[in-house]
């Protein structure tokens, strides 16, 4: 059994009194792919976001922690520099500046040597060559969500969050992206937040269902799909 | 005994103060985020077209009341047309082009009037307190301003005006779903604003001399009060004029004016640092 | 690495050569008194374009650093007799509190107008605290603050070592040269470094750089201390220049001015400040010689119309034409190239 990478102990995050995260106990293990299911509003940004160190003015208890270290309290940049890769809902990108600039200043915060060498292998990596030095603002949509993956690639993480990476996608820009998320795979455990179904069964990982709060079910693809419970919190969602 | 009175007295003149120059800056701020540096100058204008009109014979409560707010309304109206009404969105825009139409009112003002105070004497005589002569004018300011506070907060609450004024504060596309175009609803609350500064500074005028660098003076205790008040008009204007006017007067009885001052200021930091939404984007959430 | 975001750290040799070279034969051309003051205004206009243009941090209340400067010269140079303590400190007091107001502010995540609201409280409050000063009570050693008439008669700049040996007029003019000339170096080589591009980084999306791991309230804690050092260096050679200071270097107008500097020559270029600082320094020193148009009427009326038409300010505007200009020369040259080459003609040189 691999060691556990990511855990929360009895994590609770309210917003004024409502709950939108209740009692939440979660483990992902080394180089796992992990996926996060659920309706709206069911808590998955915020438990994403809890494991970001990006909740503000929000009261939290509870525990997380990263490779043993607990990091609840601990600001945002604090936990990127442990190893960890965020890809955020919105395409979060330096759009005044070329997309090379944009990985150089994530690689060179991580690797302040080899940062002109690490872009030139994400650019490789990512096909990025047609548009390294173009400013990243007259991108299309799906180059962008590229770019940030480079983005977050640069630095090497052991850990990739991705929140709704498929959204606004094409079908051809989906399957390089299944792709790539295998390729990162290899080397760094990943959990995807998103609602396109057809794309978390591309895949292929263990899921876990978010409802009001709470998780509903683990397991893999068939298991979860299948369970009449999530069928009915996904009432007429196309969860074929 | 009569001391407290008089302390009293002085800290809800002060509140009142701060939250007469503000009104008009809350309602610009609270419906459409909108920050207007030229508020104080719009204060200034008013206590200079009192003045001017009361020296021209006119009743000093009619100038004071009606011709202030009038004028500075009009005012207000050509700076929404042709400068505020392209920045709508751009913050620190708006703040920046506001600022340079303060500088340009007080440089007209100064064209125009001169640089010497003018003033004009208090309708109301003083009256005492035990051993306390007291400025009889400060009651009818407290008055003016507790009318003028529950006038604004009836007509955002009860009537069909308040409804659309408070849906505007929620967003535009509130305003067309209730039929009326967001533009003209900025327009009309930009220049009834003004207006409430001019009247502001027609009420205030009899106090002391005016000069055209008197915008300064209103403008930051201005800001403070509406900025620190956040989003709710009345609640929250009332609520930080409240304090910061507790503390300044209370302050100022321990020590000096100035140390008052700037324990004010002080407190403005504190809070803005620990609420930026405002109190009221904190406590006393959905008032008005 | 070319692009419009990090190109900034290098320097145009040729052009800042030549452009020193006019402003150290100016003195043979011109008086110096002038020059001296538009020069330190350009050196304060530096210190906000600095922070403004490239790390987006735009404080309302500028002057505050402008003031601690000039009023910590004149208090340590009363006190400690020479020169040379005074200025540094004159630069260290007005950095510290920059950094002190700047980490509670970029620790407690404000940003944009708060921002600007508690820095110009911030200006206030010194503002009033001076102005209410006057006394024998109120003194910092031998130094008395002197209310709104301020303190005159300090000991000015004298030559490292010899407090008897003064510095003023043409010799002045050079040192504050120097200080405006040095100043601008410093401030291309933070641009060209990794601290620079960071900053760059962050005023183009705050929130993507903490995900990357950058301590962001940090850098722009530092960013912030060090223009506000900037600041106060310029207060201190405006002392120096005005040999008196008041708490109008503290005042709302001061803060003002130095926007509309920065705004009207350039947001976004190093230069561009400086020049506006100067041109409209010129104006207003020439609108201050006649009574007919007042500075703020004019000033005022600038400000308006610059953020209604051209937000960005002429530099900006300039730079892209100039810009457009060299795309358009190098796609000549290669199209001559080809041409040879194609004609296996000889590439010249």
């Amino acid at each position: 059994m691999s060691e556990i990478v990511v855990e929360t102990r009895d994590l609770s995050v309210h917003f004024g009194g409502v709950f939108a995260v209740n009692n939440v106990n979660f483990a992902l293990r080394e180089r796992e792919l992990r996926c996060l299911i659920g309706p709206n509003g069911a808590g998955k940004s915020t438990f994403f976001r809890s494991i970001t160190g990006q909740l503000h003015g929000a009261e939290s208890s509870g525990r997380v922690l990263i490779r043993g270290e607990e990091v609840t309290s601990w600001p945002t940049y604090r936990i990127m520099r442990l190893g960890v890769g965020v890809k955020t809902q919105v395409p979060s990108v330096m759009s005044g500046l070329t997309t090379e600039e944009n990985l150089w200043l994530s690689a060179s915060r991580a690797s302040p040597d080899a940062a002109d060498a690490t872009v030139e292998e994400i650019v490789a990596e990512l096909a990025l060559q047609p548009i390294a030095r173009r400013p990243v603002r007259e991108l299309a949509h799906g180059q962008r969500q590229l770019v940030e993956i480079g983005m977050v690639l640069a630095n090497r993480p052991w850990l990739v969050l991705l929140d709704e990476p498929a959204a606004g996608v094409t079908g051809q820009e989906m399957q390089r992206l299944v792709g790539i998320i295998r390729k990162i795979n290899r080397t760094a455990a990943l959990i995807v937040v998103d609602h396109d179904m057809h794309f978390v069964r591309m895949l292929e990982a263990q899921i876990t269902v978010f409802n009001q709060g709470t998780i509903l079910v683990e397991g893999s693809a068939d298991t979860v799909l299948n369970d009449p419970r999530v069928r009915e919190v996904y009432l007429g969602n196309r969860a074929r | 005994m009569d001391y407290i009175a008089v302390v009293l007295l002085e800290i809800l003149y002060m509140i009142a103060f701060l939250a007469l120059i503000s009104a008009g800056l809350a309602i610009v701020f609270g419906m459409m985020r909108v920050i207007n540096l030229a508020h104080g100058e719009f204060v200034m204008l008013g206590g200079y077209a009192t003045i001017a009109s009361s020296k021209a014979g006119i009743n000093i409560y009619v100038a004071m009341l009606l011709i202030a707010p009038i004028v500075v309304g009009a005012v207000g109206l050509l700076v929404e047309r042709l400068i505020v009404r392209f920045l709508y969105g751009r913050m620190i825009d708006t703040m920046l082009a506001t600022w340079g139409l303060s500088l340009l009112l007080t440089g007209l003002v100064t064209l125009i009037f001169g640089n010497t105070a003018v003033s004009v004497p208090a309708p109301i005589p003083g009256y005492q307190i035990g051993r306390y002569q007291m400025g009889g004018y400060n009651l009818f300011i407290i008055a003016v301003t507790a009318l003028l506070l529950l006038g604004m907060w009836m007509v955002l609450r009860y009537t069909r005006v308040g409804l659309i004024a408070r849906g505007a504060m929620l967003g535009a596309d509130i305003v067309s779903a209730l039929g009326h175009n967001p533009r003209t609803i900025y327009m009309l609350t930009f220049t009834v604003g003004a207006a409430l500064s001019g009247l502001a500074g027609g009420v205030l005028a009899p106090l002391t001399g005016l000069l055209p660098s008197s915008g300064g003076a209103y403008i930051a205790k201005a800001f403070i009060t509406v900025i620190t008040g956040g989003a709710s008009v009345v609640a929250g204007t009332l609520t930080t004029a409240g304090l910061f006017g507790t503390v300044n007067q209370v302050v100022s009885f321990a020590s000096t004016p100035v140390v008052g001052e700037i324990a004010m200021l002080a407190l403005a930091i504190v809070l803005l640092r620990l609420m930026p939404q405002g109190v009221t984007g904190r406590f006393f959430r959905n008032s008005t | 690495m070319t692009g419009s975001g990090f190109g900034v750290g290098r320097i145009r040799w040729n052009w800042f050569a030549a452009f020193a070279a006019l402003l150290v034969l100016l003195p043979l051309v011109s008086e110096t008194n002038t020059p001296t003051l538009l020069a330190i205004w350009a050196l304060f206009a530096l210190s906000l374009g600095l922070m403004w243009g490239y790390a987006g941090i735009l404080s309302f209340g500028h002057a505050a650093y402008f003031g601690l400067g000039a009023y910590t010269y004149a208090i340590a140079s009363f006190n400690i007799g020479e020169s040379t303590v005074p200025l540094l400190l004159a630069v260290l007091v007005p950095m510290v509190f920059a950094a002190i107001i700047g980490a509670m502010m970029f620790y407690g995540r404000i940003s944009d107008v708060y921002l600007g609201v508690i820095t110009l409280v911030v200006t206030l409050i010194l503002n009033r605290f001076m102005n209410a000063t006057a006394g024998d009570a109120y003194r910092i050693g031998n130094a008395r603050l002197g209310g709104f008439n301020g303190i005159p008669a300090f000991p000015i700049l004298n030559v490292p070592g010899e407090p008897d040996v003064q510095i003023f007029g043409t010799p002045y003019y050079y040192v504050v040269i120097a200080c405006l000339l040095g100043s601008y170096l410093l401030a291309r080589l933070i641009l060209g470094s990794k601290f620079g591009r960071a900053l760059v980084g962050i005023r183009e999306n705050e929130a993507r750089m903490e995900l990357l791991g950058y301590n962001v309230p940090a850098l722009k804690t530092a960013i912030f201390a060090i223009c506000g050092g900037l600041g106060g260096l310029a207060g201190a050679l405006f002392a120096n220049w005005a040999e008196i200071v008041t708490p109008s270097v503290f005042s709302l107008g001061q803060s003002a001015e130095v926007i509309i500097w920065v705004i009207v020559g350039g947001l976004g270029t190093l230069v561009g400040p400086m020049i506006g600082a100067v041109l409209l320094g010129m104006l207003k020193i020439a609108l201050g010689m006649q009574t007919s148009i007042d500075n703020s009427l004019v000033l005022g009326a600038i400000l308006i119309l610059v953020v209604l038409l051209i937000p960005s300010g002429f530099a900006p505007a300039f730079v892209a034409w100039r810009g457009r200009l060299l795309q358009l020369q190098a796609y000549r040259r290669h199209a001559r190239r080809s041409t040879r080459r194609r004609l296996h003609l000889k590439e010249a040189e």
